[in-house]
């Protein structure tokens, strides 16, 4: 019997609140399918089971707050016999003999010794329903305070009894975050920060905290693209038509799998290159907030199913549906705001990520081309890195393949 | 009040003093009220509190018992419910347990099972704790179970001003009251302001104000913790000290309030660790203020012995100075 365990949606998240299930006990499940809406700091968040099988039952009521790792149903995998009838193999043989029918409906006790922990159903849907392991130690106030500002507790050192984190920690940290982003504390400030604004904050500050960045520039000039776009787009309707957008994604992707220093997460001290490449795409979201959801194989998607990626993506994003895997697996971002007007723009890098690349607005410049000077579009792509994982030098060639690849579109 | 205006010019008085003026100053308010126990008359009171009060009032007044805690406390039932305001001395808490069942059964019930048709308007006063090397079967200190019972109150006066103030509001209290004095406190020696009268019995009391951690206790360990908090203070922690005062009903929102403003609590309670007043305070300052608490909460119990004879056993046994530091350091993350 496998278990549906409450997905990790961001380094940063504690529980979720499961607000809607998509199936039903009995159903049968695909690989990849969408079973759950979850609730997080980052909206609603449509989750995908990876488990082929058969809804057994479910573990928690919708409207439960459940920690990250938590069962939230049991999954009978195929071929597996129902949990009530899951007793000597002879009761299968022998399924066609005049038996009782089978016993059906009484609530089953799940078998294994993990599950049989867990509460069936959580007698308080709003609480917490138990420690996620691993968690770090720290005071209820020291909890709260750091919920309300946004601080990651596990970036904390605790000096209270025992090593826990007390108040004195998160304020030191606060004034420590406040000092590394030269920006006032959001308490100082005193804006009330809604979830996605404290898990910006948080994801924020801790990038800022914990990671050396390095930046670099690169400017490419995009006659080529653009006109290979013209001609790949002259015989599409609208709707289908792609958008410069996606030439440079391919481009970023192709490059982040040649060079794997930009693909991948660092944890526990060391990177690991992530043999996928997903590309996180930052999508401003309406009234404030982003967030950067990840097209998946972006390396190996061909242009056209990319640019449908990205509509669909915008759209999921813009509706509050995304899915589990969109918010959890990218492995390198791009942030666009050439649409806004900016030349050229320096990210922040999500953590556990190690890179997010920049992409400006395309602008008329004088060009050297050959010995002479041309008007030609140029667009301005820059590199956020993170030092611990790569250095500038190779940083410049990942810049430069990017470059190559757009002066080459043909070759996307 | 005469009696304050005779007393005027006393400058010092003993904890026994203010309870024997509390007497005294009850007698004489209220014809009603009488005082009955175990050698409350002729020999004056164990712990001599009610010295010199069969000459004044007589013995119709100052009643000497048999010893039957059991008979002369249901002997006060019945004065209580008859209309009088009698005032019943057991000689320690660990005698009372022979007149629990009519403390429990009895006084604090019968309003509820007369259907509000009778009260027990008694007052029953105690001698608590230990220190004093009378063994195990006088030293005890049960006010935590007696807090357990619904329709009883349970004051532990600490102070000479509530010792002195307590009793004449107990009096005048619908429903039977229990003052438990510790027997520490009897020879403490302090200044009582002339006009000193009754005082609340709802409300606990910031004995020292402070906001790096919460002492909250009562009766006989609060002079400890007072202590306990000069010493923090020396070495730069500023302790809250909180005296209950009264153990029934709880004042919690006095210690919540404080507990929230400094965000750690430790609980000094002479009683034992297990199923004791100290555990339903935290269980209180966990219902009531768990987002605010920075640490665990911390408590000073006395060990879960029968109070030992010998000096430098039972001194181990109870709550000490040095053990309340130490727990207020301990929440502070501090050694």
């Amino acid at each position: 019997m496998g278990e549906f365990r409450m997905p990790s949606l961001g380094a940063d998240m504690e529980a979720g609140t499961l607000t809607e299930w998509l199936v039903k006990p009995g159903d049968r499940v695909k690989r990849g399918e969408i079973v759950a809406v979850v609730e997080t700091q980052k909206g609603a968040i449509e989750i995908e089971i990876f488990e082929p099988g058969t809804i057994e039952r479910f573990l928690v009521d919708v409207g439960a707050k459940v920690p990250v790792g938590m069962p939230l149903a049991l999954v009978r995998g195929e071929g597996e016999p129902k949990a009530e009838a899951a007793v000597p193999s002879e009761a299968k043989t022998a399924a066609a003999a005049p038996r009782p029918a089978e016993p059906t409906p009484t609530p089953s006790v799940p078998p294994s010794p993990p599950v049989a922990q867990v509460p069936p159903s959580s007698p308080q849907p709003a609480a917490l329903l138990a420690p996620t392991v691993g968690r770090a130690l720290a005071s209820p106030a020291a909890r709260r305070f750091a919920g309300e500002h946004g601080i990651d507790l596990a970036s904390v050192p605790g000096t209270g009894p025992g090593g826990a984190i007390g108040i004195a920690d998160i304020e030191a940290a606060l004034k420590g975050a406040g000092a590394a982003t030269e920006a006032p504390t959001p308490k100082a400030v005193g804006i009330n920060l809604d979830q996605m604004r404290a898990a910006i904050a948080a994801g924020m500050a801790r990038s800022k905290r914990e990671i050396p960045h390095y930046y670099l520039q690169h400017s490419v000039d995009v006659t080529a693209a653009e006109k290979w776009l013209a001609g790949f787009n002259a015989t599409r309707p609208p709707a289908t038509r792609v958008l410069m957008a996606a030439v440079v994604l391919k481009a970023v992707a192709k490059a982040a799998k040649r060079f794997p220093e930009f693909n991948g997460f660092f944890r526990d001290g060391k990177f690991q290159a992530s043999p996928a490449v997903h590309v996180g795409v930052a999508i401003a979201i309406r009234g404030g907030g982003l967030i950067a959801p990840a097209i998946h194989d972006a390396d190996v998607l061909s242009i056209e199913d990319l640019m449908s990626a990205m509509r669909d993506l915008v759209q999921r994003t813009r509706g509050g549906r995304l899915r589990g895997s969109e918010i959890a697996d990218p492995t390198i971002t791009v942030s666009s705001l050439g649409d806004r007007g900016v030349e050229a723009l320096y990210g922040v890098i999500y953590p556990p990520q190690v890179a997010i690349v920049g992409v400006g607005k395309v602008v008329t410049r004088p060009w050297v081309v050959g010995k002479r000077i041309a008007a030609r579009p140029v667009v301005t792509v820059t590199l956020s890195a993170d030092h611990r994982a790569s250095d500038g030098h190779a940083g410049a060639r990942f810049l430069a393949a990017i470059g190559d690849q757009l002066e080459e579109p043909e070759r996307l | 009040m005469p009696a304050q205006a005779a007393e005027a010019g006393t400058v010092e008085v003993s904890y026994r003093d203010a309870v024997r003026e509390a007497i005294r100053d009850a007698l004489r308010r209220d014809k009603r009220v009488f005082l009955m126990g175990e050698d409350v008359g002729r020999y004056g009171g164990c712990y001599a509190v009610s010295k010199g009060l069969l000459a004044e009032f007589g013995p119709d007044r100052i009643r000497d018992t048999p010893l039957s805690e059991s008979g002369f406390t249901g002997a006060g039932i019945g004065a209580a419910m008859a209309g009088m305001r009698p005032i019943v001395e057991l000689m320690t808490v660990n005698f009372s347990l022979l007149a629990l069942d009519q403390i429990l059964n009895t006084a604090a019930t019968i309003r509820h099972m007369s259907g509000n048709q009778f009260g027990v308007p008694l007052v029953i006063r105690l001698a608590t704790g230990g220190g004093r090397q009378l063994a195990a079967q006088h030293s005890h200190s049960l006010e935590g179970w007696y807090a357990h019972i619904p329709g009883i109150k349970v004051l532990a006066p600490a102070t000479l001003e509530d010792a002195r103030g307590m009793l004449w509001t107990a009096l005048e209290d619908p429903d039977p009251v229990l003052i438990f004095e510790n027997i520490m406190l009897y020879n403490m020696i302090g200044t009582l302001a002339p006009g000193a009268g009754p005082v609340d019995i709802a409300k606990a009391a910031i004995r020292r104000p402070g906001k790096d951690v919460t002492l909250i206790t009562y009766g006989g360990s609060l002079w400890k913790t007072l202590e306990a908090a000069g010493q923090l203070a020396a070495e730069g922690i500023d302790a809250e000290v909180i005296d209950l005062r009264c153990l029934r009903p709880l004042d919690d929102q006095t210690f919540v309030a404080s507990v929230a403003r400094t965000r750690r609590a430790v609980i000094v309670d002479e009683g034992w660790r297990s199923g004791s007043i100290s555990a339903e305070i935290m269980a209180r300052i966990v219902e009531q203020a768990f987002y605010q608490l920075d640490a665990p909460v911390g408590r000073v119990c006395s060990a879960e012995v029968p109070i030992p004879y010998a000096r430098h056993l039972e001194q181990a046994a109870l709550p000490r100075v040095l053990g309340i530091v130490a727990a207020a350091k301990a929440v502070l993350g501090r050694s």
